[in-house]
């Protein structure tokens, strides 16, 4: 606001000054007259019926503003063509409204109809640029139509008009800051949008309007967390600072242990180098806190959100984006346990090969990286290595870097590489490193001599800034111990004839005042030469003349006293007054007189006591108390609107406030949210030209939408584990995976007390815990023994809690153990494929227990010989090779009428998907045709003709039926390729009298056939089928449906898939999910393009799951969404 | 020096602390300023209040100040605003903002503009910007509201704003037609963001390009110092419809550390080592990578040198031999020799065996167009250089880079297996090529 009013004046003054030389501007092209008239011109042409001439006007329009000309005495021409037609015309206009709406507001009121009339147009986009036009115009007046405005957009079904929406709040907040709260709730509302195109957006208008509010975020932040990875590149970084603001404030630290470790245990302190030192103030009064916590303090866990938010950033570091990655970086660097820190650091070392504004940043991060958590970046040494081409700037901070980097083992190399960099022609940076081989020195103290002599031969340098330099910092490692190094001094001493660098200069005698004593000899003759110059040095020099002459008084007065009282006299008519002032002070102390006897006693005291040796230390400690990657750290000091990042909480906030509830929540998606889905859909259905031609195939009664889909994929594509996340169950295994993580813990204390070396090891196992890879885990119990015995123990509890949970399969288990007990030495691959007839298998053993196919088989059985089959598939190990089509339950076939009795003058024709292969072709459906001829005549040639298709479908005909006897019936089967789409096979049914038009329409469940996987087959194939392949629904079950068995059976009569056993490989993988939560999977292919269809069911507390279906084929995952979704619902 | 001039204002940080700013402030890009070689300002765009353009004084005595342009700090603190810089093309894009934001947001977004206008003009230079001002002007319109980055997308961009051609501002000019799209992008809304919807072409193509680039210090004695591979892979993709592609690599164990393109299914590289993606139309960087540093880098290029001053003499000797090596039979070409002789050097006498050589008197640049190196005629530039009479010898010894190419080879040794297409019926036209370059390639003398 005060910004604002502020720079209207300077802009007028700007103008006033910038328009006469506009017609000389050779950009403006010579078309232009410098005449003064110009401006008429151009609202002739501006008021011209031909869009042309408009067009042409505003360009030049546009050119003025680019160039910071004044255009705004156009304003009235330009605002009339607001409403024009053209669009081109129209957007330059928006640019010109937005640019001078300020300064005219009267005038910019007269569009703001046009706006509003376009906020209601039915196309999102539209709707949207008139928000962002009408909230770009700063003009107070409009403030509550803007409000309104933002209001209403922020429930617009468009996702995109949302976004806009968030983009608008903090507009309206900079022009008026009063609106706060009215929009903090449009910001509480945006924030619970599950759409990543809002996602990052409202986190800025967020940022802006009230940090502060962080309860805001508790609802959201598992969400935003599982989003994160969809949504556009710029709002992640936004997110991601914000996220690791929050964590700061409702997680514990989760270094609090090892930092008690160090206490006691001492070996660490090596590992981590100089951190000790650095944050003592702050370890201390954490340690004291901890030790009045330690009794009670349980060893840390972290919270499963905490890890979430871990685990779902990692994969960022390989973004292309560099503000991206060093976002990520910081959260890690602020947020996770030391043992994990490292990953961030390659990430860091690549954004190196970027531009240079880049590597300037990132290498101001990594040096105070470095000074914290010097161990994570030695590995890259190298990579900071210099190059002559590198700019100074550049190159002072890789130096910066590569001194904190410097220890006992790597600092010969580093050194040898410092003497390459002291040849360069480069002065400033040659001063830099003398700078470092000083800290180097000061800091390992084994090579403190070879420095100091490497720096003495540079006084010989030619170039006088590199010899001032070397003296300075001599100046200071001898200070560190004078008595060895007498003959240094004297060599400085002879230096003062040809160094005229000032601080060299001052630095040298004052080094001869405090060491007068080694150098009796020269001292004296060093101030007779500097008091013959005195009046010719820089005030810094004369100060030092001044202390040396004092000292020499003091500790060889026979000899200097003339010199001295020469140089105070000198000084007491200096210009300056620093100087003049000094000259008195030291008179007083020194030279005794009769009234001032009491402090000259102690004169000597005073000048020549022993002082401290200097620390060298890098400028960047400390630093890390800004967060990194901002402004604020960048240049060391607070920049506006920085927002602090928190300290960690003594104790952990209650971490229920994150939980969303579920039955809240599926209310609002199915309620709330169900009015606009369906006012969304025929708008996204134009809009979006990709959802093909099935997508009419849907009736408007459906309940998911395809634009609810869509959202839904974006969003279900998140997360690592998206399937659980967000869920009950999804915390429930993470807690899992942090008692491992605990159990880690604890190993790692002790073995970090025997060893720290063992660092890298549980670095190693806290990243294997992320994957749930099977064989990861399998590895980890090679690792220790005593986990995977726990591990065990808990799976079996589990099993055997779902074996009594579930009294219907509890039958069926025990009979399945007894069958398997039977069949224990494997038997022969129980499998058909007789598809593909790749595999020739044996039929004969599934007519063991594979019933025939009839509709009068019990459902019970089927599931029954399903699992069994599965079961004994589990044992033969080649289980990827079977295909269980054969088993596939026929219960489930539905009939549908191809032909009624009555248009069919009494032959009537159903047909019904039997889920067997057709065997002619296995890229076909096999329909199954009954006709039944209720007439008292014979219907003979029952064929097809006349077929017609979509492109690609193929159909293969039954045989001619030759005789259908009154009232009888028969069937046949014929084969479709429906090209995995729902479109209908249209023929022609004919008979030797009559011919009837029919098409057979195949629901989307009977495009697949049932493929079988374990279960971490499963979880592999789905998760490469993340992201849009995911569609992810929420649902409240049916009440007859909330058993196991009646899940089951509805999603296998909706489609012909396969159930994926669950624990049928609990050896192998320990149990993720408790046994009252059941997650039910489903497998199976496209029939034409064998696409992996999968499907997962996880039923949650009263009666509501979620289904999530992740497929190739988008069109067929939201189709089968919507099947299965109303099978388990009705 | 760097700490000097912050150290100073720590104390007054630490004063603040604590006071909570209650003046709205907002975040991200206010305004940008566009600056040439000669500091002039040739564009200004604002997003919020019109900010004067005197704050770039600022700007201008920090530059100043530095020697280099290159030196100028990207992070200027004014009193009332801050401005971040980078400098591409010899124009300096000033961004001012107000308050806190993360720099590497301002740097990347300002980069990402260049990237955009150098995609729509081919060069981004002050001429192009200047014929193309109402372009620009329209591209930042849509690449930022209100500060925060709207549209980067290039795809989405060319979508709401077409591309200039000569051909598009002929019709345009006749026919009074816009070059902004009639069209609404629908992209953006899309769960492909970064791909355009209904894209069509009589030839569908998608052609890869693997570079690599050694970045090396090779020491005094012929030793290498470090020697990194830094490899992109550029794909040109002309395919129509939503083409699904996955490429997959012989040998993906030697991608260390990548870095993708957004369109790159993150789970599927992690699990498989396999690249899956629908891709963006036209033009794209798909990945970049860095070959792990346990994979010992074959230097292609050798250097015998022997730069020495003597004292006294006012004279120098210079002999610079290459010899290629382990190219595996590729031959070296393209070949750039230049240094930056010290300064006491007035001029040079020197033969090249072949390629042309020339050195400028007043930068003490020394470039050596080499050409192509034949294995068997080892090019060589031999010869004096005459010093300053009366200056002392220098005591610096000039640092060579070295530009090459090597076409049809990745030094990595990096293959890729196969590229397939799911998703569309059509057969591509794949093509996949391999380049090794060299990238900051130097030899210490």
């Amino acid at each position: 606001m005060s910004s604002s009013s502020a720079f209207n004046d300077d802009k007028g003054g700007s103008s006033s000054v910038g328009e006469p030389e506009y017609g000389h501007d050779p950009a403006s092209g010579g078309i232009f007259s410098s005449d003064y008239k110009r401006h008429d011109d151009l609202k002739e042409m501006l008021d011209s019926n031909k869009d042309s001439s408009k067009l042409e006007a505003m360009k030049r329009i546009v050119a003025m503003i680019a160039r910071g000309k004044n255009a705004s005495d156009l304003f009235p021409a330009v605002v009339k063509n607001v409403a024009c037609k053209n669009i081109e015309v129209k957007k330059l206009v928006y640019v010109y409204l937005v640019r001078y709406a300020e300064e005219q507001q009267d005038l910019a009121l007269l569009s703001i109809s046009t706006f509003q009339r376009g906020l209601k147009d039915p196309n999102q986009l539209i709707r949207a640029s008139a928000l962002r036009v009408l909230s770009s115009i700063r003009v107070t007046i409009i403030v509550p139509i803007m409000m309104l405005a933002i209001k209403e957009a922020a429930s617009d079904m468009s996702p995109y008009v949302r976004k806009t929406a968030a983009h608008a709040i903090p507009k309206l907040y900079s022009l008026d800051p009063e609106q706060k709260d009215q929009l903090i709730e449009v910001i509480e509302k945006l924030l619970a949008d599950k759409t990543t195109l809002v996602a990052g957006s409202v986190v800025m208008a967020f940022e802006e309007v009230c940090p502060e509010r962080i309860d805001l975020i508790h609802k959201n932040y598992r969400k935003l967390c599982n989003l994160l990875i969809d949504v556009e590149e710029w709002g992640q970084v936004v997110i991601i600072n914000m996220l690791t603001r929050y964590a700061r404030t409702q997680f514990l630290n989760p270094n609090i242990n090892e930092s008690l470790l160090e206490e006691g245990g001492g070996g660490e302190k090596t590992f981590y180098g100089s951190e000790e030192d650095e944050d003592d103030e702050e370890e201390e009064k954490e340690k004291k806190s901890e030790a009045a916590a330690l009794a009670k303090r349980k060893p840390y866990v972290m919270d499963p959100d905490h890890r979430l938010l871990l685990r779902n950033t990692k994969p960022l570091l390989q973004s292309r984006n560099a503000a991206v990655v060093m976002a990520v970086a910081q959260l890690y660097f602020h947020l996770a346990p030391k043992a994990e820190v490292g990953v961030i650091a390659k990430a860091l070392v690549r954004l190196l090969r970027s531009h240079s504004e880049v590597q300037y940043v990132v290498l101001q991060n990594v040096a105070t990286m470095t000074i914290k958590r010097r161990g994570m970046f030695e590995p890259y040494l190298k990579s900071f290595y210099i190059r002559s081409t590198d700019p100074t700037q550049i190159k002072v901070l890789k130096l910066e870097v590569l001194t904190n980097l410097a220890n006992e083992t790597n600092i010969s190399t580093i050194l040898r590489e410092f003497q390459t960099y002291i040849k360069s022609m480069d002065k400033d940076f040659v001063a830099a490193t003398i700078q470092a081989i000083g800290r180097c020195a000061t800091n390992i103290g084994e090579v403190r001599d070879t420095c100091l002599n490497g720096l003495v031969q540079l006084l010989s340098n030619r170039d006088e800034l590199v010899v001032a330099e070397s003296v300075v910092v001599i100046k200071k490692l001898l200070q560190m111990q004078p008595e060895k190094h007498s003959d240094i001094i004297k060599h400085m001493a002879k230096l003062t004839d040809n160094i005229q660098v000032p601080m060299a200069r001052a630095s040298i005698l004052w080094l001869i005042g405090e060491y007068c004593e080694h150098v009796p000899k020269i001292a004296p003759d060093v101030l007779r030469k500097m008091a013959k110059s005195f009046t010719n040095e820089e005030d810094i020099v004369k100060l030092q003349i001044i202390n040396l002459a004092a000292k020499l008084y003091l500790t060889n007065s026979k000899q200097t006293k003339l010199l001295t009282q020469y140089v105070l006299n000198l000084a007491k008519y200096d210009q300056n007054y620093d100087i003049r002032d000094r000259a008195r002070f030291i008179r007083q102390l020194i030279v005794p007189t009769e009234k001032c006897g009491a402090l000259s006693k102690y004169a000597k005291k005073l000048f020549l006591a022993l002082k401290p040796a200097p620390v060298l230390e890098s400028p960047f400690k400390d630093r890390d108390h800004f967060q990194l990657g901002s402004l604020s750290h960048l240049l060391n000091a607070k920049a506006g609107g920085y927002q602090e990042l928190p300290d960690w909480p003594e104790a952990a906030p209650d971490p229920s406030v994150r939980n969303v509830e579920v039955p809240e929540w599926t209310k609002c998606s199915s309620r709330e949210k169900r009015k606009e889905k369906k006012v969304e859909k025929p708008f996204y259905s134009d809009s979006e030209g990709e959802s093909g031609p099935t997508e009419s195939a849907d009736s408007e009664s459906d309940s998911a939408s395809g634009s609810e889909s869509g959202s839904g994929s974006e969003e279900s594509g998140s997360g690592s584990e998206s399937e659980e996340s967000e869920e009950g169950s999804e915390s429930e295994e993470e807690e899992e995976e942090e008692e491992g993580e605990e159990k880690d813990q604890k190993k790692k204390k002790n073995k970090e007390i025997k060893k720290p070396v063992q660092e890298s090891e549980s670095e190693n196992s806290s990243e294997e815990e992320e994957r749930k890879n099977e064989r990861k885990r399998r590895q980890r119990k090679n690792d220790s023994e005593s986990e995977s015995e726990e591990e065990e123990d808990e799976s079996e509890s589990e099993s055997s809690q779902s074996e009594s949970e579930d009294s219907d399969s509890e039958a069926e288990v025990k009979k399945k153990k007894v069958k398997t007990a039977q069949t224990k030495p494997p038997p022969k691959p129980a499998k058909t494929d007789n598809k593909k007839g790749k595999k020739e298998m044996s039929l004969l053993d599934l007519d063991d227990f594979e019933p025939a196919p009839s509709p009068q088989v019990t459902p019970v059985n089927n599931f029954l010989s399903n699992s069994l089959v599965t079961d004994l598939e589990g044992l033969s190990l080649s289980d990827n090779v079977l295909s269980p089509a054969t088993i596939s339950p026929s219960s489930a076939t539905k009939s549908y009428e191809l032909l009624h009795r009555i248009t069919g003058e009494g032959l009537s024709v159903e047909y019904c998907f039997s889920r067997q292969p057709f065997s002619p072709d296995a890229n076909m459906v096999a329909v199954q045709i009954e006709f039944t001829n209720n007439t008292t005549n014979d219907t003979k040639n029952l064929h097809m003709e006349d077929v017609k298709l979509q492109s690609g479908m193929r159909v293969k005909e039954f045989p001619e039926i030759e005789l259908l006897p009154a009232g009888e019936t028969t069937t046949a089967v014929m084969g479709i390729d429906f090209c995995d789409s729902t479109q209908a096979a249209n023929f022609q049914l004919c008979t030797h009298s009559r011919k009837f038009f029919v098409s057979i329409q195949p629901p989307v469940g009977e495009l697949m056939r049932p493929v079988f996987l374990t279960e971490n087959e499963f979880k592999k194939e789905q998760g490469q089928l993340m992201g849009m392949n995911e569609i992810t629904e929420k649902l409240m079950l049916d009440v007859k449906c909330r058993n196991e068995h009646a899940i089951v059976q509805r999603v296998i009569t909706a489609a012909n898939l396969s159930r994926v056993p669950c624990g049928s490989d609990k050896e192998c993988s320990p149990p993720v999910l408790p046994p009252e939560l059941p997650v039910h999977r489903f497998s199976g292919r496209t029939v034409t393009s064998s696409s992996l269809v999968l499907v997962t069911v996880a039923s949650k507390e009263e009666g509501t799951a979620q289904l999530m279906v992740n497929c190739e084929k988008m069109v067929i995952g939201t189709m089968l969404v919507k099947d299965i979704l109303l099978a388990l619902t009705q | 020096m760097l700490s000097g001039s912050l150290n100073g204002k720590q104390g007054e940080i630490r004063h603040q602390k604590g006071i909570n700013v209650s003046l709205p402030l907002t975040k991200m890009i206010h305004s940008v300023f566009l600056i040439n070689a000669s500091g002039d300002i040739f564009l200004e765009k604002h997003w919020k209040s019109v900010v004067s353009r005197s704050v770039c004084d600022y700007f201008f005595e920090a530059q100043e100040r530095a020697t280099e342009p290159e030196n100028v700090p990207p992070v200027i603190p004014t009193p009332h605003h801050y401005l971040i810089s980078v400098l591409r093309h010899r124009i300096f894009f000033v961004a001012v903002i107000q308050s806190e934001v993360p720099p590497l947001f301002v740097i990347e977004f300002l980069h990402r503009v260049v990237d955009t206008f150098q995609d729509y003009f081919g060069v981004c230079t002050e001429a192009a910007i200047k014929d193309n001002v109402v372009v620009v002007y329209e591209l930042l319109e849509e690449m930022l509201d209100n500060g925060f980055p709207l549209a980067t997308e290039s795809n989405i961009l060319k979508e709401l704003i077409k591309p200039p051609t000569i051909l598009r501002t002929m019709v345009n000019t006749i026919t009074g037609s816009t070059n902004v799209g009639e069209q609404l992008p629908t992209g953006q809304l899309s769960v492909v963001p970064w791909r355009r919807t209904g894209v069509k072409y009589t030839n569908n193509e998608a052609y890869f390009d693997v570079v690599e680039e050694i970045d090396a210090i090779i020491d005094k004695s012929g030793s290498t110092i470090t020697a990194e591979i830094q490899g992109v892979i550029d794909a040109c993709v002309k395919l129509t419809g939503m083409p699904d592609l996955t490429l997959s690599f012989m040998n993906p164990r030697l991608l260390d550390d990548v870095s993708f393109h957004p369109c790159v299914r993150f789970k599927r590289w992690e699990a498989e080592r396999i690249l899956s993606f629908i891709p963006p139309d036209g033009n794209f960087r798909l990945l970049s990578y860095h070959v792990s540093s346990q994979n010992l880098v074959a230097i292609p290029v050798y250097v015998k040198h022997n730069i020495s001053f003597r004292e006294g003499s006012f004279q120098g000797h210079f002999d610079l031999t290459l010899w290629p090596k382990q190219t595996m039979g590729k031959a070296v070409e393209s070949v750039l020799v230049s240094s930056q002789l010290p300064r006491g050097v007035l001029n040079t006498n020197l033969s090249a065996s072949q390629g042309i050589y020339t050195f400028d008197p007043v930068t003490k640049l020394l470039s050596w167009d080499v050409g192509k190196i034949n294995p068997q005629k080892l090019p060589s530039l031999k010869g004096t250089m005459s010093l300053q009479a009366g200056a002392s010898k220098p005591d610096e010894n000039p640092t060579i880079n070295i530009q090459f190419k090597i076409q049809q080879m990745a030094i990595s040794g990096l293959k890729v297996n196969r590229l397939d297409m799911y998703g569309e019926k059509y057969k591509p036209f794949k093509g996949i090529k391999y380049m090794t370059k060299a990238g900051k390639f130097q030899v210490r003398t």
